[in-house]
């Protein structure tokens, strides 16, 4: 993001000091299709929306939390249902991601290298899974894996607790954020062909050595692009996590769920600390996506 | 014999590519196959080298059946027409890969790919990466890549398909240098004429999934064997119906016995070739044609648009389809 609006405002700085002075003709023309005053009124606009949409309410998470000072928010972060909430979080995003990588690159390569019957189905419903309401996706693992339900019981009998532990809000996780990494990839699977593959083969190589030293490098930082993606939302998912995970402090309770009970029960400054800590994590990975991003077109 | 294909068919759904196909090509022979996109020429090299499966027949290399191998136990050596460069790799370092892949010693590794380097005057290249060369240094480059691991045979798909014209013409002669020196035997596609009589020792020519006629270029050249290998090696005529190069006929002002009577409707004049166009009165009403004459020889005659002329067949015509011997 960061970097998108510096050429931005490089080039139109330019463009100005073009129009002042002597430029060829074609050049002002093509600048005044738009003039000044609707130029600027334009950003005005784009600037002031993103001010009072986002900067101004993460601002204020930020100012909030270090009110009383840095001290006061070490202490929330390191309390044991916090830094449980951590854990939980991490662990479920980190599964999530893995999953989400493995089966994303996988299902890419299906859909873009092979034709067969209901791959079109197929890819719409991969989308399916990112349109729905976390909230639905939630309720409807209950009504499979809950302790009530056939395979729920089941599972239940055979000692593998899904809803209200690690496995259901995995799945929920993996659920909500399954098409970044398959729509990361897709696309670069697409234009590098498969030709590269072949010489590989030609050369002796293995579908696996094919795999691991030719298409994986040449997928590298899409990928990449479509991990950091996806574990960013993963991190942040609510709704579904919500629902399956039963909301148990210390035992279920993830960083966004930590985040909504402290602020409900007037934790101020746990609750904060919590979402800044999220916050935090989110730009982190704003700012490695957009490292990434320029290396795509080298 | 190095490479014997026999009765292979390979269809696409309801296309089919190749129809009951058997070629032989020489050990140590630089051959093409030459003939129209959609012939199936590409289909069939990309048989021998296993990239695809045939729906029958077989696949030998030096004697071995290999038609069910996978392209990695073929030993081959297959070169695209986009380069199919590896990207995130160095210059040395695609070279290197299939022996990387062999798991050669190191040594041995750098001492090859120097040497291959050397062969393809890309020495000083070797650690760029493939986006910092020219279309003709990367398929010089990936050329270099397939003779690393010393195939049994070498293949070509269009390799010259994806540069323009005048690298084209630097690489063909290249080529044909570099299998002088190597000496692996090489089959090479190409829909261009020219690049096939220019470097190779036999063309097999290919159209509709079947193999038209094989020989040497001079022997595909003067004797043609149906009319669609003749249109397909040079520039055609009509003359009574009759196939015929437009440089295999003449024009003379006066009437002699088998000349006919013609009208210039234009002139090209394209350098050192002349082409005159002419109109030829007959039973069935006017037919069109066309003359290629030298330049000396049209400000000899002293032609001009709208002129009389006669046209005859030159003495050292020989080609026509009817009495062409057919070649199998």
């Amino acid at each position: 993001m960061v970097s998108d609006t510096l050429p931005a405002g490089a080039v139109s700085r330019r463009k100005r000091r073009g129009t002042a002075s002597k430029a060829p003709r074609g050049y002002r023309s093509q600048n005044s299709a738009t003039r000044p005053a609707s130029r600027w009124t334009l950003r005005l606009i784009a600037v002031a929306y993103l001010f009072f949409l986002l900067m101004v309410p993460v601002g204020l998470v930020f100012w909030r939390t270090f009110e009383h000072g840095a001290g006061v928010v070490w202490d929330s972060l390191t309390t044991p249902a916090a830094i449980h909430a951590i854990q939980i979080t991490a662990e479920t995003a980190g599964i999530a991601t893995i999953c989400n990588t493995v089966f994303g690159v996988g299902m890419a390569l299906l859909l873009v290298r092979h034709r067969f019957w209901g791959r079109r189905l197929l890819n719409s419903l991969i989308d399916l899974s990112i349109a729905v309401s976390p909230v639905v996706v939630g309720l409807s693992l209950v009504l499979i894996y809950g302790r009530f339900e056939p395979v729920g019981r089941w599972l239940d009998n055979h000692g593998v607790q899904v809803i209200f532990a690690l496995p259901g809000m995995v799945l929920a996780t993996i659920f909500v954020s399954l098409p970044l990494v398959v729509r990361a990839v897709a696309p670069v699977i697409e234009e590098i062909g498969t030709d590269q593959e072949q010489a590989a083969y030609t050369l002796g190589a293995s579908r696996w050595q094919g795999f691991w030293r030719i298409t994986l490098p040449a997928i590298r930082w899409a990928l990449a692009y479509g991990v950091v993606l996806s574990l960013a939302r993963a991190l942040g998912e609510f709704g579904a996590v919500a629902v399956v995970s039963g909301n148990l402090e210390g035992q279920t309770q993830t960083l966004t769920l930590f985040v909504q009970e402290h602020f409900q029960n007037f934790d101020a400054v746990g609750a904060y600390s919590a979402a800044f800590l999220l916050a935090l994590i989110a730009i982190v990975a704003l700012i490695v996506i957009s490292l990434l991003r320029p290396k795509e077109d080298s | 014999m190095a490479i014997r294909v026999r009765n292979v068919t390979k269809r696409f759904g309801d296309f089919v590519a190749l129809d009951n196909v058997s070629v032989d090509i020489e050990d140590g022979d630089l051959t093409a196959l030459l003939g129209p996109s959609g012939g199936g020429k590409s289909t069939l090299l990309r048989i021998i080298a296993g990239l695809e499966l045939p729906d029958t027949g077989t696949i030998e290399i030096n004697g071995v059946d290999l038609t069910l191998l996978p392209p990695q136990r073929r030993n081959i050596g297959f070169v695209f027409q986009h380069y199919a460069a590896f990207k995130h790799l160095t210059v040395a370092r695609n070279v290197a890969f299939g022996l990387e892949i062999r798991k050669k010693p190191k040594a041995e590794i750098k001492a090859r790919v120097k040497e291959l380097l050397e062969l393809v005057h890309l020495d000083q290249f070797a650690d760029r990466y493939p986006s910092q060369l020219s279309g003709g240094q990367r398929q010089r480059m990936a050329l270099a890549r397939a003779l690393a691991v010393k195939p049994e045979v070498l293949l070509l798909d269009e390799p010259f398909g994806a540069l323009d014209a005048q690298v084209r013409k630097e690489l063909r002669t290249w080529l044909r240098r570099l299998h002088d020196e190597v000496h692996v035997t090489t089959v090479f596609v190409t829909h261009d004429q020219e690049e096939a009589m220019d470097v190779a020792d036999r063309i097999f020519v290919m159209a509709a999934g079947r193999v038209e006629q094989e020989g040497t270029p001079d022997e595909l050249y003067e004797r043609p064997a149906n009319d669609f290998v003749m249109g397909f090696l040079g520039p055609v005529t009509k003359l009574h119906g009759d196939l015929v190069r437009p440089h295999n006929l003449d024009l003379i002002t006066t009437e002699e016995p088998g000349s006919v009577h013609a009208r210039i409707t234009r002139i090209a004049r394209l350098g050192f070739e002349v082409q005159v166009e002419v109109e030829i009165d007959g039973d069935e009403g006017t037919t069109s044609t066309w003359v290629q004459i030298t330049r000396e020889r049209a400000t000899r005659l002293g032609i001009q648009a709208g002129d009389d002329v006669f046209v005859r067949k030159a003495d050292r015509e020989r080609v026509s389809s009817t009495l062409a011997p057919a070649l199998a």
